[in-house]
C-alpha cells in the first residue's frame, strides 16, 4: 500500500509547487469604477456611461429583470461559493477612457490610449498599434476596448471590425437584427446578467464573398479588483466569406474571486466559414485557486446557411472555475460544426467544458476532440451534447474525448449526451483516460530525456491533435502555456 | 574499468528495509556479465540503483562510471553518459510515437557528446539501419511508444532503443521473463548483434536458459544484497544442475 503512494507522491510534489504567472502584474492608472452593487439604476448607468440608444438600454432592462428573477446555478462539477453580486463593481474604465468609446478606439490614434493600459498590453505582448504584424487587434481592457487596430484596411474590404460598444452606435441595424438571437437573454443565468451589464466585446462582420485578409483578434485584461468583466462579441460571416478569428486574455494576480460571465454569438451565413480559437490563460489563483478568475462563458454559433461551416478551437489552462460550451446549431443543410479543444487543469482548479453539437439540417457533420489533462487536485470534466433532431437527415458526428491524469490526486470526468431522433444518423464515441506516472517519466529519464522535457512530449503527443487545429501563433502560445502551467512547477 | 561498484548499500527509502549490503562489482569494456539469484537477493534493485529510481537510497559505497562518480548523477544524466537500463517491465506512453520518443532520446545523447543533433530525415536513416540489423517491424517508428505491443515486443522495443543509443553499459533486469522460447531468441539475437569490445552488458536472471543464447564472460550469485559467488560459465551450469540452496546454507548468516 506504502509503494503505490510513493510512486505519485513526486510528481504530486512537484506539481504542487507555484508556478509564476508572468501576465500577474497590475495597472496603476486613473480609472473610473462604480461603486459596487447591481440595481435598475446601476444598469441605466452603465447604458448612459456608454451613450447607448434607447434600444439598447431597452435590451439591458428587460434582460435584467428577468435575471433578478433566476437563480445562480451549480449543476456543473465545479464547486464554487454563491457569488454575492452586490460585491462588484459593474464598470471600469481607464479615466481618459471614461467619456465614452469616442476617444478611446479613435482607430489608429494610439495618444488617445493611457500610457499604463499601453505598457501593460505592451507587457503582455499584444500589439495595440498599426504594425508589422498580419494581425487586427482589439485590445479591451477592464470595461472598455481601448484600441483597435488594422480598421482602414479591413474597412477596404467592407470589413467591420470594431468594439461592441462602437457597434451599437455606428451600426445599429446590425447589432439589433443579431443581438440576443444565438443566445437570448433568458438562456441561462449569466447570460441574462452578462445581457443587463455587458461592458464591451468585439463586433465583426464579413460582407459577402470575401474572405478576410489577415486573423482578427481580442485581447481580454481584467485589471481592476472586484470588478466583474461581461464581453459581448457578435461575429456575423455573411454569404461566402471566411474568418478566423483569435481571442486571449489574462489577469492580474488577485486574492478574492473574479468574475468573468461572457457571451459570444457567431453567425455563419451561407458558404461561409469562421474559424474561432481561443487561448485562455485567466489567473487560476493561488494553490488553493482563491482569488481565481470565475470564468461562466455563453459560445454559440448558429450555421445558419447551406454549406456553413463553425469551428471553435480552445486550450483552457487558467481560471479557478471554467464552465463553457461553445456550441454550433446545424440550421444549414451540409453545415458542419467543429470543436477542438485541450483544457489543463492543476491544483484546485476545476473545469466543466465541453460542446453542443445541435443537427437540424440536412446532410450535417460535427466533430468533437476533446483532451483534458487534469493534474494535482484538479477536476476536468467533459460535458457534450450531441442532438440529432428528426429533421437532420443523414447527419453524422464523430467525438473523441481523451483523458490524462498526471499524478494520483486528480479526477477526470466525462458526461456525453446522446440523443438521435432520426435513424440515418450515425454517431460515434470514443473515449480513453491514460496516466502519467512515475514509471513513464523514469522510462523517458533513462533514455536521457529530463523529467520536463518528458511530461512537455507526453503532453503534447497527447493534444497534438487539438494543437494542429489552431493558427500557428495560437499553437506555439497553446504549447508553450501547457508546459508553463505543468513545468513552473518542475525545479 | 568501466564500472567499478564497491561496497554497495542500499534501502528502500520509503521503508528502510535493507536491500544491497555492501555489494562489489568490477565490469571491464567489453565484457558480458551475468547476475543470477533466488527471489528477494536484490537483483533488480541493483539494476534500479544504478539507473538512478529514487525508489530506492544509497546509504554507503561508491560507484564509478567510466571515471565518474555515477551516484551523483540524475537518471538522464547517467543515460546520456552511456548507461541504459532495459527494464522488466517497460511501460506504455500512448501518443508519443517510436520516431519522437528515441529521435529526443538519440538527441539528447549526442548532445552530452558534442555531436550536432539529427532531424527528422537523418534520423529516420540511422533507425532504418538499426531496423533492419535486428529485423524489427517497418511501422515500429509510427507506433506510440509500446502501445498495444506484446511483451515480447516491448522487450525486442527496448534492445531497438539501446541500438539507438549505443550505451557503454547496458543493465538487462530479467529481461527474459515473460518470454517463450522463440522470443527470447530473438532479444538474445539483438543483443549479440550489439556486442562489441566497447560496450559491456550486466544481464540480470532467473534461469540459466537465456545465457545459453547469451554467453556471459562472468557469472556471480546475488544472496541477501551481496554477491557470493564468482565464476565463469560454468558457475550457471553447476546453478542450473544444483539450484542455489547449497550458496544459501553457505552464506544464509553471513
Amino acid at each position: 500500500m506504502e509503494t503505490v503512494e510513493t510512486e505519485y507522491q513526486e510528481i504530486n510534489d512537484l506539481l504542487a509547487k507555484n508556478k509564476h504567472y508572468r501576465e500577474g502584474f497590475e495597472t496603476k492608472t486613473k480609472v473610473e469604477t462604480f461603486d459596487k452593487g447591481i440595481n435598475e439604476d446601476v444598469v441605466r448607468a452603465i447604458s448612459a456611461k456608454k451613450n447607448e440608444p434607447e434600444w439598447m438600454l431597452d435590451f439591458r432592462l428587460k434582460a435584467f429583470r428577468h435575471w433578478e428573477k433566476m437563480q445562480e446555478p451549480h449543476w456543473a462539477k465545479a464547486k464554487y461559493t454563491p457569488l454575492d453580486y452586490q460585491d462588484y463593481s459593474y464598470y471600469s474604465a481607464p479615466e481618459c477612457g471614461a467619456c465614452g468609446d469616442a476617444c478611446a478606439t479613435e482607430g489608429d490614434n494610439a495618444t488617445a490610449i493611457d500610457p499604463e493600459v499601453a505598457k501593460a498590453f505592451a507587457a503582455l505582448g499584444v500589439p495595440i498599434e498599426d504594425g508589422e504584424a498580419n494581425i487586427a487587434v482589439d485590445a479591451i481592457f477592464d470595461s472598455i476596448s481601448v484600441s483597435t487596430t488594422k480598421r482602414e484596411e479591413l474597412e477596404k474590404h467592407g470589413i467591420i471590425f470594431c468594439s461592441f460598444s462602437e457597434a451599437v452606435h455606428d451600426h445599429p441595424e446590425l447589432v439589433q437584427q443579431y443581438i440576443g438571437t444565438v443566445v437570448p437573454y433568458h438562456d441561462n443565468y449569466f447570460a441574462a446578467l452578462n445581457s443587463a451589464v455587458a461592458s464591451d466585446g468585439t463586433f465583426v462582420y464579413i460582407p459577402p464573398g470575401v474572405r478576410c485578409p489577415m486573423d482578427l483578434s481580442t485581447y481580454f485584461r481584467i485589471n481592476e479588483a472586484k470588478t466583474g468583466q461581461f464581453e459581448r462579441t457578435i461575429l456575423i460571416a455573411d454569404k461566402g466569406s471566411y474568418v478566423s478569428y483569435l481571442e486571449g486574455c489574462s489577469a492580474p494576480v488577485r486574492d478574492s474571486y473574479q468574475l468573468h460571465a461572457a457571451v459570444v454569438e457567431v453567425i455563419v451565413h451561407e458558404d461561409a466559414e469562421v474559424k474561432y480559437s481561443t487561448v485562455q490563460n485567466w489567473y487560476p489563483g493561488d494553490d488553493d485557486c482563491e482569488g481565481g478568475i470565475l470564468n461562466f462563458v455563453t459560445k454559440r454559433g448558429v450555421c445558419e446557411g447551406a454549406n456553413s461551416k463553425l469551428s471553435w478551437t480552445q486550450a483552457e489552462t487558467g481560471s479557478a472555475i471554467t464552465w463553457k460550451y461553445p456550441s454550433c446549431i446545424l440550421k444549414g443543410d451540409n453545415s458542419i460544426g467543429e470543436f477542438y479543444s485541450v483544457a489543463l487543469t492543476n491544483r484546485r482548479q476545476q473545469a466543466d467544458t465541453g460542446t453542443k453539437m445541435i443537427h437540424i439540417g440536412k446532410n450535417t457533420r460535427s466533430t468533437v476532440i476533446s483532451k483534458g489533462l487534469s493534474a494535482g487536485k484538479s477536476d476536468n470534466t467533459y460535458r457534450g451534447q450531441v442532438k440529432i433532431l428528426p429533421s437532420a437527415e443523414g447527419a453524422r458526428n464523430f467525438t473523441q474525448c481523451d483523458s490524462m491524469l498526471i499524478g494520483d490526486q486528480c479526477g477526470a470526468h466525462t458526461f456525453p449526451y446522446i440523443e438521435v431522433e432520426n435513424a440515418s444518423a450515425m454517431v460515434e464515441h470514443e473515449a480513453t483516460t491514460s496516466r502519467i506516472g512515475e514509471d513513464q517519466l523514469f522510462y523517458c529519464q533513462q533514455r536521457g530525456i529530463s523529467e520536463q522535457d518528458a511530461i512537455s512530449m507526453i503532453v503534447n503527443g497527447f493534444c497534438k491533435e487539438v494543437f494542429s487545429e489552431l493558427p500557428l501563433e495560437f499553437a506555439q502560445e497553446a504549447e508553450e502555456l501547457l508546459a508553463i502551467s505543468l513545468e513552473g512547477s518542475v525545479g | 574499468m568501466l564500472l567499478n561498484v564497491q561496497n554497495l548499500q542500499a534501502q528502500v527509502e520509503e521503508t528502510e528495509k535493507q536491500i544491497l549490503n555492501g555489494l562489489n562489482l568490477q565490469v571491464n569494456p567489453g565484457e558480458v556479465h551475468a547476475i543470477m539469484g533466488p527471489n528477494g537477493a536484490g537483483k533488480s534493485t541493483l539494476a534500479s540503483v544504478l539507473a538512478g529510481r529514487e525508489d530506492y537510497e544509497v546509504t554507503a559505497g561508491s560507484v564509478d562510471f567510466d571515471g565518474e562518480d555515477l551516484l551523483d548523477l540524475d537518471p538522464e544524466e547517467r543515460a546520456r553518459k552511456g548507461l541504459f537500463l532495459a527494464f522488466q517491465y517497460p511501460v506504455e506512453i500512448p501518443g508519443v510515437s517510436n520516431k519522437l520518443f528515441m529521435q529526443t532520446a538519440v538527441n539528447a545523447v549526442r548532445d552530452e557528446k558534442g555531436l550536432p543533433e539529427l532531424d527528422m530525415l537523418d534520423f529516420d536513416e540511422y533507425a532504418k539501419e538499426k531496423i533492419e540489423l535486428l529485423e524489427m517491424r517497418n511501422d515500429l517508428l509510427e507506433r506510440s511508444v509500446n502501445v498495444g505491443f506484446s511483451g515480447g515486443e516491448k522487450k525486442r522495443n527496448d534492445i531497438f532503443q539501446m541500438a539507438l543509443l549505443e550505451p557503454k553499459l547496458c543493465i538487462m533486469d530479467e529481461t527474459d521473463s515473460g518470454l517463450d522460447i522463440d522470443a527470447l531468441r530473438t532479444v538474445a539475437n539483438g543483443v549479440n548483434a550489439l556486442r562489441s569490445p566497447e560496450r559491456s552488458f550486466i544481464v540480470v536472471t532467473h534461469y540459466q536458459r537465456l545465457l545459453d543464447y547469451i554467453k556471459p564472460d562472468h557469472v556471480h550469485v546475488l544472496y541477501n544484497g551481496r554477491i557470493v559467488k564468482s565464476g565463469g560459465f560454468e558457475l550457471a551450469l553447476e546453478l542450473e544442475e544444483n539450484g542455489y540452496d547449497e550458496i544459501i546454507q553457505q552464506h544464509k548468516d553471513a
